[in-house]
């Protein structure tokens, strides 16, 4: 939530002064991948990492809680509704992930727990975590990036996948295959 | 789930890709971008040597950056018959964006016909004929035979009035100078066809008569007024949703005090502070929210009046400002008609024009009397004169920018309240001066050039009407949807239905006939009530499926196009791809028209009326361009000289060519004379007298809900194209309508339950989207749904001059139905920016 807030207020300092930030804003991962997957030459499809962003028990209720996927310039967050959702993971289907970079112009989300939305700064745009990322308002052409997610038996969480494409890069896998 | 494209990787534009210019054809702002295109078996690299923008690709850029696309920007399509990648972005150099791209011009890639992604598949790419039962496609020569016989049996030289023209008269999309030209001349020029409507209204007249016959064009300022200014007096628009990077990039400025050094710069003796905003809509909308954002909300004041009293709002402003003497005095003593009345009430004018004091007699309003009426705090209006007039330090006059859009020129009495609220920015001497202006922010650029039309008359025919009543025998559409976009239109589609099925009939009997057996067949079916439709548009349109005869267009990017945007900026755009198929430009199609009717003509015997088809030699819409624009407006904008200004190009009007460049002007009356016979402009002497149009003020009290209406976002300009665009469709597979909940919960409604709306006039049907900051019984419907048009359910009553009142529409609501499938995924949220 901190980190939300303080996203906030880059965010409005950048929009003043027009100038660039997206990855910078960021993010040290909270928690650190655990692997990555060996890139598989001349695929027909990207080939994502499988990374361990969290566990389900650091999962605190309506607490974005700060990942980055799939490398650390790209932020994101988990986040712990308290009701099964589209996308979502863990025993109550209530996890899900989203890119916190704007698909407009790259400014950070910041996530307001009351409507359950992440907002943007720089343009106003709204984008709906408990319905898939669906921009409710807004300027992108593209709805908010959610992370494909695994839970292993041990409550571990797992990303390996973006449903669309991340602001600032023509290729989610950076330089990957 | 939301939709999601699933894509993760674009290709890359190579550094020797093909770069044009392009300015976005959906709305009035006309952001630049720019089209690169290569070869499809190419493609650049991570590399900065390897790619358009010189930067390596394989790291993380930053935001704002040049040097990234989205998907929605990238298709495959054909150029010169051959398949190329496409990337359009935005381009941010270009002043009116500066990079910045909205949720519809950011899609314009996508929204390509492309046979190899499959995107906009509904675009038209043959003429089709009536025939076998339905439609089959054929050749030009075929398709315009028919439409040229069928349409030479019912012209006459000097009596054309059996044909009917609906025709576009705007710039971007198919528009432009190019096309209202070849219409304009084979209707107005070979033809004097006064029974002619424009695309979003029943006549053929202006949406804004009463400013111009105060001597003031419309679209008067320039977009950088919104950082020089004191105050934007807003009215009946919704700015960050209908012209967005106008306001993202100018108002929000002028807004935050971004642009204080710009005034310091430009405006050097006075004091400055970041510009108060006042939004004149009896609804919340985002652009609301959005001030209070930028802005703060103590510098942002919302009068949300009962709908259809502007007038009385405008008139009680003037009366108060006038009083506290917070006038320009200078300006009005050198500008402005001083004798009484310069233009009495009549027929035309729906009220007198002419001096100051006539003026400030007939719209004399107390401010107890005004904020009766309209619903508002006498403090709340005395404030918003402040904002507007009351001098800043030293005695300096304010300065006020007055943007309006449909809210007034679609609501109660459209003469008298535009004219009203000119009169405070007259007063104020806010036209033709840095940081001012009495502003159209409008819907598509403009791009008109077409011969003189007074023959059409004042009030001007009311089209719709006459055909509900069984005028018309031949009518001509010109990328117009009256189905979606008319007044009265549930009467309207029964009738029209009717009457064309009558020649369909006819032609089904006539199956295997010859041709003039054919034509034969369908004139007798026109003598016995029914209507021959001819079609000309991209897509297969909804009045399209009563048509006889549809010819493909092309529009921008498919074709050279040149067009102006809301302060006159003018720009070509460049063909950067083939059209559909046999798609011509609507310019072209025209002059292939008239040659058939020349040729018909001249065979049936009438050579001296076949002559008037002459003069359509042009080989392409760059002849058009010199035939129309270029030999009418002083022989100085050509292609090269428009090409070479690039995404910025000109402020019309051009009024030179100098070393190299086109010379511009950047506000309109800069000189203090005015667009009237003596240069002097003139007040609107408009008294408020209550709801205008017929049927309205009984409408209101017989029902429950006021059905507002308008735009969104996402649903906007380019609502053709995205009734086949995933990502659009998606959001609103249905019109929403924004309703109080508790007014729901009393018609036992939820979220995405599909209700009809129903009145008098018919009915329609929209998905409940729960408002909460709603007023009771007041909602709002979005406009021109292909899936529940709004106009279903506003009367035929118009405001004088023929100009429809859509906002003003009451009805009662019921439930029709639980959320359908493809509504249940869907946000229901405030739409409205909350931060943490």
């Amino acid at each position: 939530m901190k980190r939300c807030r303080n996203l906030v207020e880059v965010g409005r300092r950048q929009f003043l002064r027009g100038s660039s930030l997206a990855a910078t804003g960021a993010v040290t991962a909270a928690v650190l991948p655990s692997s990555k997957a060996e890139a598989a030459g001349n695929a027909a499809l990207l080939t994502y990492p499988s990374n361990r962003l969290a566990n389900l028990s650091d999962l605190t209720l309506d607490q974005p809680m700060d990942v980055s996927y799939p490398d650390d310039e790209a932020p994101g967050v988990l986040i712990k509704l308290g009701k099964a959702v589209e996308g979502g993971v863990g025993p109550d289907g209530d996890v899900v992930g989203f890119s916190t970079v704007c698909p407009h112009k790259g400014f950070p989300l910041g996530f307001n727990a009351e409507t359950k939305t992440l907002n943007c700064p720089g343009h106003y745009s709204v984008f709906d975590v408990e319905a898939g990322g669906q921009q409710t308002f807004g300027h992108a052409t593209q709805n908010l990036p959610q992370y494909v997610l695994r839970v292993d038996d041990k409550g571990d969480i797992y990303a390996e996948g973006v449903d669309e494409l991340l602001y600032g890069r023509l290729s989610n896998v950076l330089g990957g295959n | 789930m939301a939709y999601k494209r699933q894509i993760g990787r674009l290709p890359i534009i190579p550094a020797d890709a093909k770069k044009q210019n392009v300015t976005c054809h959906y709305c009035i702002v006309g952001c630049g971008y720019h089209a690169y295109s290569w070869p499809v078996n190419k493609q650049g690299g991570t590399a900065a040597d390897s790619n358009a923008f010189g930067v390596n690709l394989s790291e993380q850029q930053p935001a704002e950056t040049d040097a990234w696309y989205a998907p929605s920007m990238y298709n495959i399509v054909k150029q010169d018959g051959k398949d190329v990648h496409l990337v359009i972005k935005p381009d941010k150099d270009c002043v009116v964006n500066s990079g910045l791209g909205s949720v519809r011009g950011a899609r314009m890639a996508e929204n390509r016909r492309s046979d190899v992604t499959g995107t906009q598949q509904q675009r038209l790419t043959d003429p089709m004929v009536w025939r076998y039962g339905t439609w089959q496609p054929t050749s030009w020569d075929d398709a315009l035979d028919l439409v040229a016989q069928v349409t030479a049996r019912f012209i006459q030289k000097d009596n054309e009035d059996q044909l009917f023209v609906s025709m576009f008269d705007h710039g971007g999309s198919a528009g432009g100078y190019e096309n209202t030209w070849g219409t304009g001349k084979l209707y107005f020029g070979s033809m004097k066809v006064k029974h002619c409507r424009i695309h979003n209204r029943p006549a053929y007249n202006s949406e804004v008569h009463s400013t111009r016959d105060m001597g003031v064009g419309e679209l008067n300022y320039c977009y950088e007024d919104y950082e020089l200014t004191d105050a934007i007096f807003m009215v009946g628009a919704n700015s960050l949703e209908t012209q967005t990077n106008l306001y993202l990039n100018h108002m929000i400025p002028g807004m935050r005090g971004d642009s204080l050094g710009k005034k310091k710069q430009e405006l050097p003796n006075e004091a400055h502070a970041a510009a108060k905003v006042i939004i004149v809509d009896p609804r919340r909308t985002t652009t609301v929210n959005a001030c209070e954002e930028a802005a703060g909300k103590e510098n942002v004041l919302h009068l949300a009046l009962n709908s259809g009293t502007d007038l009385a709002l405008f008139n009680t402003l003037f009366t108060y400002i006038a009083d506290q003497g917070w006038v320009d005095s200078d300006f009005i003593k050198a500008s402005t008609f001083q004798d009484g009345t310069a233009q009495p009430e009549d027929a035309a004018h729906p009220c007198a024009l002419g001096s100051l004091e006539l003026a400030r007699e007939a719209c004399k309003m107390s401010l107890a009397d005004g904020a009766k009426i309209c619903g508002l705090a006498e403090a709340d209006i005395v404030k918003a004169a402040e904002w507007i007039a009351k001098p800043k330090e030293g005695g300096v006059r304010r300065r006020c920018v007055f943007p309006y859009e449909k809210g007034i020129i679609w609501g109660n009495d459209n003469y008298r309240t535009i004219g009203a609220l000119v009169n405070i920015g007259l007063l104020t001497g806010n036209i033709g001066r840095p940081g001012g202006g009495v502003v159209r922010l409008g819907g598509h650029q403009e791009g008109y050039m077409r011969p003189a039309d007074g023959f059409i008359g004042r009030p001007a025919p009311y089209i719709d009407d006459l055909l509900i009543k069984g005028g018309g025998k031949v009518h001509h559409i010109w990328a117009c949807d009256h189905y979606k976009t008319t007044l009265n239109a549930t009467e309207f589609k029964r009738v029209y239905n009717r009457r064309s099925n009558l020649v369909k009939e006819a032609m089904d009997a006539a199956a295997g006939k010859s041709r003039a057996e054919l034509v034969d067949a369908i004139v007798a079916a026109i003598e016995a009530g029914g209507l021959f439709s001819v079609n000309v548009d991209i897509i297969h349109s909804q009045i399209g499926q009563a048509a006889h005869v549809i010819l493909p267009a092309v529009e921008s990017g498919e074709m050279n196009l040149t067009s102006m945007n809301g302060e006159r900026r003018m720009r070509l755009t460049e063909k950067y791809m083939d059209g559909p198929g046999a798609a011509m430009p609507d310019c072209m199609i025209a002059a292939h028209l008239a040659q058939h009717l020349e040729r018909v003509l001249e065979a049936a015997g009438q050579g001296d009326y076949a002559k008037q088809f002459q003069g359509y030699n042009w080989k392409n819409e760059e002849d058009a361009f010199m035939d129309g624009y270029y030999a009418n407006t002083g022989e100085i904008v050509t292609y090269d000289r428009l090409r070479a200004m690039g995404n910025n190009g000109v402020q019309e009007p051009v009024t030179a060519f100098e070393d190299g460049k086109l010379i511009g002007t950047k506000r309109l009356y800069a000189d203090g004379t005015f667009g009237t016979a003596d240069k002097k402009a003139r007040f609107c002497a408009g008294a408020w007298r209550g709801l205008e149009a017929p049927g309205k003020t009984a409408e209101k009290e017989k029902f429950t809900y006021l059905i507002n209406n308008g735009r969104s976002n996402i649903n906007w300009q380019n609502w053709f194209l995205d009734q086949d665009n995933d990502f659009v469709i998606d959001r609103y597979p249905y019109p929403f309508i924004e309703m109080n909940p508790e007014d729901m919960a009393e018609l036992g409604v939820k979220a995405g339950d599909l209700v009809e709306v129903v009145n008098d006039a018919g009915a329609t049907q929209a998905m409940a989207y729960p408002t909460p900051t709603a007023k009771r019984k007041e909602t709002f419907m979005l406009f021109a749904a292909p899936s529940g048009a709004q106009g279903n359910v506003v009367n035929n009553g118009t405001n004088t001059l023929i100009l429809p009142n859509y906002k003003q529409t009451w009805g009662d609501i019921r439930k029709i139905s639980d959320a359908p499938a493809a509504v249940k995924h869907l946000s229901f949220k405030s739409k409205e920016y909350k931060p943490a």
